[in-house]
């Protein structure tokens, strides 16, 4: 039986026939062809919907016109992508969207960034025929880490799709019919008061302003010209690989250098690394997975495995949802943006005798629901809010443009000491797996006196974009005080993308889940798919900032998280010893059950 | 003198119950599909698609769950032809859709109610279970070793989901938003199954094809419209109700056999259909001319049809699902300019031929049928009545 593989379609389009493969849509071929459709609803990352109508084209023998997206070609079908009633249906399509479409680009955020605006400039809208509305019709949501502004709205659907299908959380709906459709939450409530985890996918995947990030930008700006403030700023590992992006670079290029430069030109006192808390977390998160270990093998008593790690605040805000009850499984490390936000304020700001109340903690990160973080009401273990403001990787470059800073001129700077030094094993925590691979290369040392058995220390078995990963490991000639876990294979799993954890998270609920760790990551690639990473995203951006992340770990001296040598000092100054009383104190968490409604 | 002889085929009170479903289960699937391709019968929804062609398509597509789902939303405007159907021939339908399930291999029917017709649940339920008794329905029907069951839903009463993939959205417990089709729902329906969806009418022509074959079908109609066609009038006229015609009866003919005087319009196919005047009397109602929906409205001298095509865009505007820009935006930029007119405000000649425009771009740009039809009110009464706005 012939597959589909072989058979080979014949199809003309504009004029020139081409193969094509059966399912390809017209907008398939055509992408292959470098004929440019136009299209607005459609998402390389989601289903098809095909109700925008921007991509029509004019299929011979047929009287409608034919969404490119969702139209599967035919065997001779032929195509012409640019007819004069296919223009015509174009052009007003999106004049009926501009017209029904209430803002003021010059003050928007997403002015010059924007799809509506980029379809109206490709069409040459330079009249709008329909009446435009006076006044808004919406209430702004905006006391929360996501905004929405639903009079910017063009019911392209693709932030109700990317949760319901990469995230599977559902917080947002189409409600009611026709041209009172608005897109909203269950009982007219906001997005506080329903399942919404932040996790911003919503936002990456908006053509417009309807969707951003609560501003800290001018927070930030105030607090810097403070002079009675001390400013720290720590930058996230999944920045450096994509912040160029805001400046005309395409995605896979490191700046981190630069990246340093511009925090210090822009004002920052202290400009400090996440990754230096992602390596501590490391350190801590590996024993707290040893001690689960030693209570469930040696001691025999009733602990909860697998362990899953801690870091994405998505995640955690999902699992308080919807698996309250296996709560004990996660880590009760704070993620590396806590751990920083606690330590600055106390260990830092001691160091550098600055008082904590003189101190304000910026973090700049790839995500925004590390802004709802930083407001947890228990994040404040320094004796003040831990972490006071958290700017997204897009925020951050509008500060630099608007300090007059071109990013790539900038030379090369390094981050200040003594919570700026860290290793490859922190940097690859941006990226889906990195978090386990950190983990491992550590942990298996720590039993074995060993390096990992993997060629450059890159566990590719926990790299990738595939959804759900396994791994395992078999744990052999091991130090004297680990001979418990002798011939353990340890197990383990790495999810991205809230749909992925669900899978996971099903299993280890019903007791079917065997693994010992779980690394798990709201957004589709790890952070650096986050939803406060530069617009837009797809798989290949997203595989391509991961090259960099990788790059940039193996381009590090140092590769492993306990041969940081600030972490080494933090340990033998402040904190004595891992899981130790003053880690507990600062470094460690705990979680809330929330309801489903 | 009447020149349009009025049938009482469908409608005829004499029928040889259980006649067809005996006969057509000692037949097999494909003699069924080849009798219904030859009767060349065609929809009785609206769409006119051939019926022997679904059902064959159907049959072919892989699949062990398959589906025949009736649709019972009746939802066009100035239709009420089902509703004497589902009462007063419910035998024909019920008849109708187990040879449907016999000749596609389906063991699952679907009657999808309009929520508007609540009050017939307890008629069509008992009907059901009485042909249970009769092992008329259940397993192994008439002891041929063919199983087939009949639930009844209700709609929640949108006009789109007389639409079959709003339909089938809405069975599946969604929003009723037309899906995109390729695929169709004969490969890819109810439930990601071979569904088949027809109208009540169209399911009740069945047992007459099955005993007196499809020549005999064709013996009334035009080549390309076969068969009769029920016909709902209403309006302007002094014998209103259901009738039973020829397929390609003219229009005028219909009006002197209702009794209508004085007609200046006639709405033909429901809100979505023709509005044509007296200059087009004269021109049949066929799948080949005037859409054969079934619905006509007629209109005498004294009413404003300015009045009329707000009516039926305040419809539009309330009815479009939503999900597509050309129907959500236009059907609202149409009416909007139609109030204007109604208030006595001044609106350009220059804008009423945008709105034109506008309207042929959603006929060739909406996503589904709602929105392909919505704007034609504007279009036929702003052609042919322009006086009146």
């Amino acid at each position: 039986m012939a597959t589909n593989v072989e058979t080979k379609l014949k199809v003309t389009i504009n004029g020139k026939e081409v193969e094509a493969r059966p399912g390809d849509s017209i907008l398939n071929v055509a992408q292959k062809q470098g004929i440019h459709i136009p299209t607005l609803c459609y998402h390389s990352d989601l289903n098809l919907f095909g109700v925008c109508r921007v991509c029509v084209c004019e299929v011979e023998g047929q009287r409608l016109l034919q969404a490119a997206c969702s139209t599967p070609v035919q065997d001779g079908m032929v195509i012409n992508t640019n007819t004069r009633k296919v223009r015509q249906a174009r052009k007003t399509i999106i004049e009926l969207l501009v017209a029904n479409h209430f803002g003021e680009c010059t003050t928007c955020k997403r002015n010059l960034n924007c799809e509506l605006q980029a379809l109206a400039e490709e069409y040459g809208i330079d009249e709008v025929s329909f009446p435009k509305p006076q006044e808004k019709r919406y209430e702004i949501e905006d006391n929360l880490p996501i905004v929405r502004d639903n009079d910017k709205c063009i019911l392209c659907r693709r932030c109700v799709r990317v949760c319901e299908e990469l995230q599977g959380v559902e917080a947002i709906k189409p409600v009611f019919r026709g041209k009172d459709s608005e897109i909203g939450c269950m009982y007219d409530l906001g997005l506080g008061e329903v399942i919404c985890v932040m996790c911003g996918q919503c936002i990456n995947r908006c053509p417009t302003g309807a969707l951003t990030e609560r501003d800290a930008i001018k927070d930030v700006w105030k607090a810097i010209d403070d002079p009675t403030k001390h400013v720290v700023v720590q930058t996230a590992p999944a920045i450096r690989a994509a912040l160029a992006e805001e400046f005309e670079l395409p995605p896979g290029e490191r700046v981190t250098g630069k990246m340093v430069a511009a925090l210090r030109k822009m004002g920052f006192d202290s400009v400090l690394d996440t990754d230096f808390t992602a390596d501590l977390t490391i350190i801590e998160e590996g024993h707290e997975l040893l001690e689960r270990l030693t209570k469930a093998l040696v001691k025999k008593e009733a602990v909860a495995l697998p362990m899953t790690t801690s870091c994405s605040p998505g995640w955690i805000k999902y699992i308080e949802h919807y698996y309250p009850d296996l709560l004990p499984n996660v880590s009760t490390c704070k993620s590396p943006q806590q751990m920083f936000g606690a330590l600055a304020k106390t260990f830092f700001a001691e160091k550098i005798g600055v008082k904590p109340e003189d101190m304000i903690t910026v973090s700049v990160m790839p995500c925004t629901a590390k802004k709802y973080e930083a407001d947890r009401p228990e994040m404040i273990d320094s004796g003040f809010k831990d972490v006071d403001y958290v700017l997204t990787n897009r925020e951050l470059a509008k500060m630099i443009k608007q300090a007059g800073l071109n990013l790539m001129e900038l030379e090369d700077s390094k981050f200040d000491s003594i919570m700026g030094e860290s290793t490859g094993a922190a940097v690859i925590f941006g990226a889906t797996g990195g978090v386990m691979e950190a983990a491992l290369r550590t942990v298996y040392e720590v039993v074995t006196g060993r390096d990992v058995p993997f060629e450059n220390l890159e566990i590719l078995p926990v790299r990738g974009m595939e959804g759900v990963k396994e791994a395992s490991i078999k744990l052999e000639n091991l130090k004297d005080n680990f001979k418990f876990l002798e011939g353990v294979t340890v197990k383990l799993a790495v999810a991205h993308g809230l749909a992925n954890a669900k899978l996971l998270m099903d299993k280890v609920r019903a007791g079917e889940a065997d693994y010992h760790f779980i690394e798990i990551m709201a957004c589709p690639g790890g952070c650096l798919g986050g939803g406060g990473q530069p617009i837009p995203t797809s798989k290949e951006i997203r595989e391509k900032r991961a090259g960099a992340i990788y790059n940039e770990d193996r381009a590090l001296e140092l590769r492993k998280s306990h041969e940081n040598p600030e972490v080494t000092k933090i340990y033998e100054e402040f904190l004595k010893k891992p899981l130790g009383e003053k880690s507990h104190k600062l470094l460690h968490t705990h979680y809330t059950e929330r309801g489903k409604y | 003198m009447a020149q349009v002889m009025e049938r009482k085929r469908l409608l005829s009170p004499d029928y040889k119950l259980g006649e067809a479903l005996e006969k057509a289960l000692s037949l097999s699937p494909s003699k069924i599909i080849e009798a219904v391709k030859d009767s060349n019968l065609k929809g009785r929804g609206g769409a006119g698609f051939p019926t022997g062609l679904k059902w064959d398509l159907a049959a072919k597509a892989e699949g062990t769950t398959k589906y025949v789902i009736c649709n019972a939303d009746e939802g066009e405007p100035g239709t009420f032809k089902d509703r004497v159907l589902l009462l007063e021939h419910t035998d024909k339908l019920l008849e109708g859709m187990i040879i449907a399930g016999h000749a596609i291999g389906s063991a699952n029917g679907i009657i999808y109610l309009r929520a508007e017709y609540r009050w017939m649940l307890k008629d069509l339920k008992a009907k059901i279970e009485q042909y249970k008794n009769k092992n008329w329905l259940g397993k192994n029907i008439l002891k041929k070793g063919f199983d087939f069951d009949v639930e009844i839903r209700l709609n929640a009463g949108a006009y789109v989901c007389g639409e079959e993939t709003a339909l089938i959205e809405s069975l599946e417990g969604k929003r009723g938003e037309p899906r995109n089709k390729p695929p169709y729902p004969v490969e890819k329906g109810y439930l990601q199954c071979p569904t088949i969806v027809n109208n009540v009418e169209t399911f009740c022509y069945i047992p007459f094809i099955i005993t007196e074959g499809p020549e005999e079908f064709k013996k009334y109609g035009t080549e390309r419209s076969t068969g009769t066609k029920l016909f709902s009038v209403s309006g302007d006229c002094n014998n209103p109700g259901v009738y039973e015609l020829d397929l390609g009866t003219k229009v005028k003919d219909l009006l002197e056999l209702v009794d209508a005087k004085n007609t200046k319009a006639v709405q033909i196919g429901g809100a979505g259909g023709v509005t044509i005047g007296e200059k087009d009397f004269d021109k049949p109602i066929a799948f080949e001319g005037y859409p054969p929906g079934g619905s006509i409205i007629v209109f005498d001298k004294s009413r404003n049809m300015r009045h009329v095509l707000m009516n039926f865009m305040e419809f539009f505007v309330e009815e479009s699902c939503g999900q597509c820009t050309p129907c959500r935006e236009g059907t609202m930029r149409i009416l909007e300019a139609v109030e204007k007119l109604e208030k006595g405000e001044h609106v350009s000649e220059e804008y009423l031929e945008k709105l034109v425009e506008l309207a042929e771009v959603m006929a060739v740009s909406a996503k589904c049928g709602l929105g392909q039809t919505a704007a034609n009110p504007f279009i036929y009464i702003y052609k042919n009545f322009k006086e009146d706005l």
